[in-house]
């Protein structure tokens, strides 16, 4: 089977000059409001250092405090649920959905249950899915993947939103005004909300000693779901947990000063025991997680808090939109994750980067994006997953520059090619894709080894 | 002291005149490098494309031709970020760890080594300067705006020497350009997207003249800047610092 690649997706999306040029302004500008919040923090870098060295250590003994944790949660009262992978996990949702006899779900962002394709899953047995986060709803209206993990409508604009309450909630046609679409949101979700009767959350960080996870989300949304319906259903992956709650406050200042410059998460709920008579349950899920953490060259991409600000900085990311990378987790970061799962399907991400390595300084767990980027190169090319024109010039390419003669010789023909050959075949755009945006160099009569042969040389 | 002088390849074939004006400024400050005519590449068109295993005899044949100079002195800073960091995969014998430990760039050499922190020249002209992501993010030669909003930098320095000279402050001080090596093709949208976005910011703010320590870059947005026929000359920095004028 063969797949897009990222390339020609990437491609589509830049066809639009003018909306390109606003989504990478758009995120720029998060971006900016990320760089004010950093510099407002004279101990940022501290801080980076001690939440790397945190969650190395948690990964270090990963094991010892999945137990600890599981424990501490069953001494609360939680129901603790283990899933291998996305199927096991959908189920034990789905069980417990059933088992209350309930048909009504409201859920606030889970990047987790959009890995795990929960909200498919679910509507296929007859249960009512509604995502509560506003641009999630939004997406779900249109039924599209999120193009980011913090803002996941951020590839819409205000005239797409307004066409899309018109269509499902019945606004004026051609409204564009914020405020009022998003008020038109608020009711169609308040009574969403009040028929809620299972809430589904997502985990940002989970904690080892007391067996609470906490949710950090701007809207509230996960708050009035959880404390609304009888039943909480918590997702997490098992990369999820902290130690100690002392440890909390580290993540806690960075994730949203990384996210959108905001000094900390408007809503940052600590839940810990279900009240009394109702229900709480956590699932802790692995899904290609142990794989990763047994890969010592990228366990650090485990680390991640998703706070998406090496999407914000990424200058292709920003030019190519979120849909472009096709992965549940788009940028940088997706492109380091995304071929633990299907290294085959999700070869070309890798390559979707030039290396620049801002994705990795802006980090505030400092993992080594941009290096673990390369390192998937290399393993995409050995396992022959590379175009094969590509791979064979690359060949070529090797032989030619680890010899002296070849290279000089090639290099003597390539430039006088250059400068006799038609300018229509040179910049011929279908053959040389260098040429589609740009001129090549002029080519010069003489290399630079060529000048130097008849430099005169003092005697050494 | 004895220097090396590495040409990068494409520049060797392309753009002789980066390779004299290194070659010259290296003689104004009393140093007669070596060019050893074996020299190819560093590997690094390969190594970024996932083909690390097929580099390995182009890093071999570099450690042969460098390793016993005291300095590889190169015009561009992406190379010597390769050879630092990329040559872990070769043995590491004495030879290859002092081509690793030597292999400079030539910014680098003539702040740190040489410790000139100053050239003379007049150079009267709006000058825009591009910094290259491993200049930068890769060896450290100017800080990042991902850490501090202080623009400063080894080569802004030796530019922001110059008599009559003016820096152009740039909406985005620090956005790579998009070459990317193989991206540029393998990407070609959003790498051409990058580079107009690069070369446009240049164009608002006033820059008569873009220049760098990095030819790869340069050689890109020259393309673009040919191709759209824009009113901007571009030069790699070691030719306006041997005094070269537009």
């Amino acid at each position: 089977m063969s797949y897009l690649t990222h390339a020609s997706r990437a491609e589509a999306f830049t066809l639009d000059h003018e909306r390109t040029s606003w989504h990478d302004e758009t995120l720029w500008f998060v971006r900016q409001k990320r760089d004010k919040a950093v510099y407002a923090v004279p101990e940022f870098q501290e801080l980076r250092n001690l939440a790397s060295a945190i969650k190395d250590h948690t990964l270090s003994r990963l094991d010892e405090y999945l137990a600890q944790f599981e424990a501490a949660a069953q001494a609360n009262g939680v129901r603790v649920h283990w899933a291998a992978n996305a199927a096991e996990h959908n189920a034990i949702v789905l069980d417990i959905i059933r088992a209350r006899g309930a048909t009504r779900v409201v859920k606030s962002k889970s990047m987790l249950t959009e890995e795990c394709h929960l909200n498919p899953y679910l509507i296929k047995e007859g249960i009512e899915v509604i995502d509560t986060d506003l641009g999630e709803r939004i997406i779900q209206m249109r039924d599209e993947p999120p193009s980011h993990i913090v803002l996941p409508a951020i590839h819409l604009k205000k005239e797409d939103v307004g066409a899309t309450f018109f269509k499902h909630l019945g606004t004026a046609e051609g409204l564009t005004d914020p405020q009022q679409l998003t008020e038109a949101a608020r009711q169609h979700l308040r009574a969403k909300f009040l028929a809620g009767e299972v809430a589904l959350t997502g985990v940002n960080f989970a904690i080892a000693e007391t067996g609470s996870v906490v949710v950090c989300t701007n809207e509230g949304n996960a708050d009035l779901g959880a404390s609304l319906a009888p039943v909480h259903v918590a997702s997490m992956g098992i990369e999820k947990l902290v130690p100690r709650l002392s440890d909390l406050g580290v993540f806690t200042r960075l994730l949203a000063r990384s996210a959108t410059g905001q000094p900390v998460t408007t809503y940052t709920s600590h839940y810990t025991k279900p009240v009394e008579g109702r229900e709480m349950h956590i699932i802790i899920v692995d899904n290609g997680r142990t794989q990763q953490l047994g890969r010592p060259d990228f366990r650090a991409s485990l680390k991640c808090i998703r706070c998406g600000a090496c999407m914000n900085t990424c200058p292709v990311y920003r030019r190519s939109g979120g849909h472009s990378y096709d992965f549940t987790v788009p940028g940088p970061i997706g492109s380091i994750l995304s071929p633990n799962i299907d290294l085959k399907k999700h070869s070309t991400l890798p390559f979707a980067s030039t290396l620049c390595g801002s994705c990795t300084d802006v980090c505030p767990v400092k993992i080594d994006i941009h290096v673990q980027l390369y390192k998937w190169r290399q393993i995409v090319s050995e396992a022959n997953h590379l175009p094969t024109a590509k791979k064979l010039g690359l060949k070529f390419m090797g032989r030619l520059l680890a010899s002296p003669t070849a290279f000089k010789v090639s290099g003597m023909l390539g430039r006088k090619g250059l400068r006799l050959l038609p300018y229509g075949l040179t910049h011929n755009k279908t053959v040389n894709a260098w040429a589609i945006a740009r001129e090549l160099p002029e080519p010069p009569k003489q290399s630079f080894r060529e000048w130097y042969a008849q430099q005169a040389q003092p005697a050494t | 002291m004895k220097v090396a002088l590495f040409v990068p390849c494409y520049v060797d074939q392309f753009y002789p005149q980066v390779g004299i004006a290194t070659y010259q400024l290296l003689g104004k400050l009393g140093l007669q490098a070596a060019f050893p005519a074996a020299q190819t590449c560093c590997g690094q068109p390969l190594a970024n494309s996932g083909c690390e295993r097929e580099a390995l005899p182009i890093y071999r044949h570099f450690v042969d031709t460098f390793h016993t100079y005291d300095y590889t002195v190169v015009p561009s800073g992406s190379c010597v970020y390769h050879v630092q960091k990329h040559f872990d995969k070769l043995e590491q014998t004495p030879a290859v760890q002092h081509v690793r430990a030597t292999t400079i760039d030539l910014i680098d050499f003539i702040t740190n080594i040489l410790e000139i922190k100053e050239l003379p020249g007049t150079y009267p002209h709006k000058v825009g300067l591009h910094l290259s992501c491993h200049g930068q993010r890769g060896l450290h030669q100017a800080n990042e705006s991902e850490m501090t909003p202080v623009r400063d930098g080894q080569l802004r320095r030796l530019l922001a020497g110059l008599d009559g000279i003016e820096l152009t402050e740039l909406d985005r001080n620090d956005e790579c350009c998009g070459f990317g090596g193989t991206f540029c093709v393998s990407e070609a949208a959003i790498s051409g997207r990058m580079g107009h976005d690069r070369v446009q910011d240049h164009l608002r703010n006033g820059t008569q003249v873009l220049t760098g320590g990095d030819m790869s870059c340069l050689m890109h947005l020259q393309g673009i800047v040919r191709r759209q026929k824009l009113p901007m000359r571009v030069l790699h920095a070691a030719e306006i610092l041997n005094g070269l004028t537009p």
